[in-house]
């Protein structure tokens, strides 16, 4: 389910000429989870396909960007509950990632990210040495 | 007299089904019916649906994004009540701390009444990229006929 959408989305091409995509974006929902090893970062994206999923860490921060074209536009609708866009959303990531390492996957509308940890910041085990 | 007007306008309902309700159950019916171009209706539970129809066919979609197939249900009953029902599920991970949970989890089930009869034997679905398409054919008996007029 999508929260309330923001207008506009602007976004920066090769010319550096601002251009504004028509159209709603959506704030996806996302669960977010810590282990040990990694970052994991769960979010849904129905209706958005591999290639129009743009997963980007820069400068830590993470943002993910997923459009997707409106659906049966102009049908003749008998009852409408939620409409169809792009996805977006930024995290701020305070942990250190090892950015090489960052991988996702989507499925079935469900697009999961791992970041890994860097080494310094995965917790180390001590071992106790009795004298 | 004064009392009586009061327990109208109140919350508390001394039976269980009072008219006050259900004409509010009425107008929640109507407002959903209507809710359309581009002022999506609030949905009454999950998942939120949209439904268009043409001439032949009523198709209705959900968005269920990470749903396995396994645990999703579609019913036709009736000819025109459509059930949408499963269990949405958690990816099986390893232990560690939740920083945020937004997405919800666990069983829903949603019964919709269409408003023509469809024919359950032709009824399609698809389900493609966490979007649930179902294509109902209408019943030959709900399709439109057309009338020819005799002129005298």
């Amino acid at each position: 389910m999508k929260n309330s959408p923001t207008i506009k989305k602007e976004q920066r091409t090769e010319l550096a000429k601002p251009e504004v995509t028509p159209g709603l974006c959506y704030t996806p929902r996302v669960d977010i989870m810590e282990t040990e090893e990694e970052l994991l970062l769960l979010a849904d994206l129905p209706g958005v396909k591999r290639e129009d999923v743009d997963v980007r860490f820069d400068n830590g921060e993470l943002i993910i960007d997923g459009r997707c074209a409106p659906r049966h536009e102009g049908a003749n609708y008998l009852l409408s509950e939620y409409g169809v866009g792009d996805f977006y959303r930024a995290f701020s990531i305070s942990e250190h990632i090892d950015w090489q390492d960052i991988c996702a996957e989507l499925k079935n509308g469900a697009l999961t990210v791992h970041l890994p940890k860097a080494e310094t910041v995965k917790p180390k085990k001590v071992t106790v040495k009795c004298e | 007299m004064m009392n009586r007007q009061l327990m109208l306008v109140s919350r508390w309902q001394p039976f269980s089904w009072s008219p006050l309700e259900e004409f509010q159950e009425e107008m929640r019916l109507v407002r959903e019916r209507f809710a359309a171009d581009n002022r999506p209706a609030l949905a009454s539970s999950y998942p939120p649906v949209n439904i268009w129809g043409d001439r032949d066919k009523v198709y209705a979609e959900a968005e269920l994004p990470g749903m396995q197939l396994d645990h999703l249900e579609i019913y036709v009953t009736e000819g025109n009540q459509l059930t949408i029902q499963g269990e949405r599920r958690q990816r099986e991970l390893n232990k560690g701390v939740w920083h945020t949970q937004e997405r919800g989890f666990g069983s829903f089930s949603r019964t919709i009444t269409l408003p023509v009869s469809v024919d359950a034997d032709k009824v399609e679905a698809r389900f493609e990229h966490g979007v649930l398409l179902v294509t109902l054919p209408k019943s030959e008996t709900a399709k439109p006929r057309r009338i020819s007029v005799k002129a005298e």
